[in-house]
């Protein structure tokens, strides 16, 4: 900051470092007074927006009433503001209500989503699954022989206990059938609400 | 017609069987619809149709419309699917359309605009050129913002967004819109001050 003493540039030929030193300042004051103008367009633009707090709008009022760059600022924001506001839309062809009106005539506003999902269903179906793999952990679970838990290799022990779960009392042709007549049961109730939902919006079609 | 009706008090007209009480809010937001997809697919005749598409999608999933949000919120997550899909079909993914469309698009206006600088433009038109030259992202939020009056926290809703990064987004595409206007359309704005 010394450099703001100078009176003329022949102090600087002195010594090269002196130089640098001022071009480093030039560059910081630079990049500060870049940075204000972006300060000063975010602030403004907030203030324009309605966004700012009420201690910031009184404060931005304050710099554009005394200072003359945020009134000139203010004034360049504020009318691009009034332009992006009153500008015109884009208007499609004089026919286009029409059109949209002859093709909604083909058509009846479809039933809300949540009067065709039965949240019931849904529920229930999750709390089978979940009740079908609970069963199998805890089943599975039940089969390990812990008494042999102590045994040093991890990977012997992993087999040692999968060869001890009886699997054809699992796998029994009772328990498959009941599984397997369940999931036909509802898959068919599935089918029926789909061909159902289809054969209603057909109608409304 | 029915006319000076709320948004609200239309949908349950049409709802309860008055089909043609519609016609109004196609009438209030078809400008609206229209702009923000032109915005993005950048063909009248494909934005028409696609415009048309989403008033007919509209209408067939009013039922599910339930007011928790503005309708023309409602209606812009409708737009923003169908110019997805639209521009999935067309094989044009987002990303390329934000680098390469934009500058076709520029260097195609800049010729035109080159050709046309005899012809005063009024700065509405201006502002409407520079938003169409800005990548789809910046003129949606832009439109969004200032033509369908949605608040940072709709916009942010809609694009899955927090409103702060909506607020930086707007900044910035207000920045760009500023770059593009200084860039083509200095000469005029100078000629229109100077009258």
């Amino acid at each position: 900051m010394r450099y703001v003493k100078f009176r003329g540039i022949d102090y600087l030929t002195d010594n090269e470092s002196n130089w640098i030193e001022l071009c480093n300042i030039i560059n910081e004051r630079k990049n500060n007074f870049m940075d204000t103008q972006l300060n000063m367009e975010e602030r403004l633009w907030d203030y324009i927006d309605g966004l700012s707090s009420m201690k910031e709008r009184s404060a931005i009022d304050k710099l554009i009433e005394t200072n003359l760059e945020w009134k000139n600022k203010y004034k360049e924001l504020l009318e691009a503001h009034q332009l992006m506001i009153s500008g015109d839309l884009d208007e499609p062809s004089m026919r286009f209500t029409k059109t949209v009106m002859e093709e909604i005539a083909k058509y009846h506003v479809a039933p809300a989503t949540r009067t065709y999902i039965n949240k019931k269903i849904i529920w229930g179906i999750g709390s089978f699954f979940i009740i079908v793999i609970v069963g199998f952990l805890i089943y599975a679970l039940s089969q390990i022989n812990y008494a042999d838990a102590t045994t040093p290799k991890i990977l012997n022990e992993y087999n040692n206990t999968m060869n001890k779960v009886d699997w054809s009392k699992f796998f029994s042709s009772t328990y498959t059938n009941i599984f397997m007549g369940i999931n036909v049961i509802l898959g068919l109730m599935m089918l029926d609400i789909y061909l159902t939902r289809k054969r209603q919006q057909h109608k409304e079609a | 017609m029915h006319t000076g009706l709320t948004d609200t008090e239309i949908i349950s007209r049409v709802l309860k069987g008055d089909q043609q009480a519609y016609a109004q809010i196609v009438e209030r937001y078809k400008n609206y619809i229209f702009t923000l997809t032109l915005r993005m697919v950048d063909n009248r005749e494909d934005a028409e149709e696609i415009s048309q598409d989403i008033f007919i999608k509209a209408y067939r999933s009013l039922a599910d419309f339930r007011g928790e949000s503005k309708f023309s919120t409602w209606l812009y997550t409708i737009t923003r699917t169908s110019c997805i899909t639209f521009l999935r079909k067309k094989k044009l993914d987002t990303t390329s359309i934000d680098n390469e469309k934009t500058y076709i698009q520029v260097e195609s206006r800049e010729s035109g605009f080159k050709a046309n600088t005899i012809e005063q433009k009024s700065k509405h038109a201006m502002v409407n050129e520079a938003i169409r030259m800005l990548s789809p992202d910046d003129a949606q939020v832009i439109t969004l913002f200032y033509k369908g009056e949605q608040t940072l926290e709709e916009i942010g809703n809609v694009l899955g967004l927090d409103s702060n990064t909506v607020k930086v987004k707007l900044y910035r595409a207000r920045q760009r819109l500023k770059e593009k206007m200084e860039k083509y359309f200095s000469h005029e704005v100078r000629e229109i001050q100077g009258n």
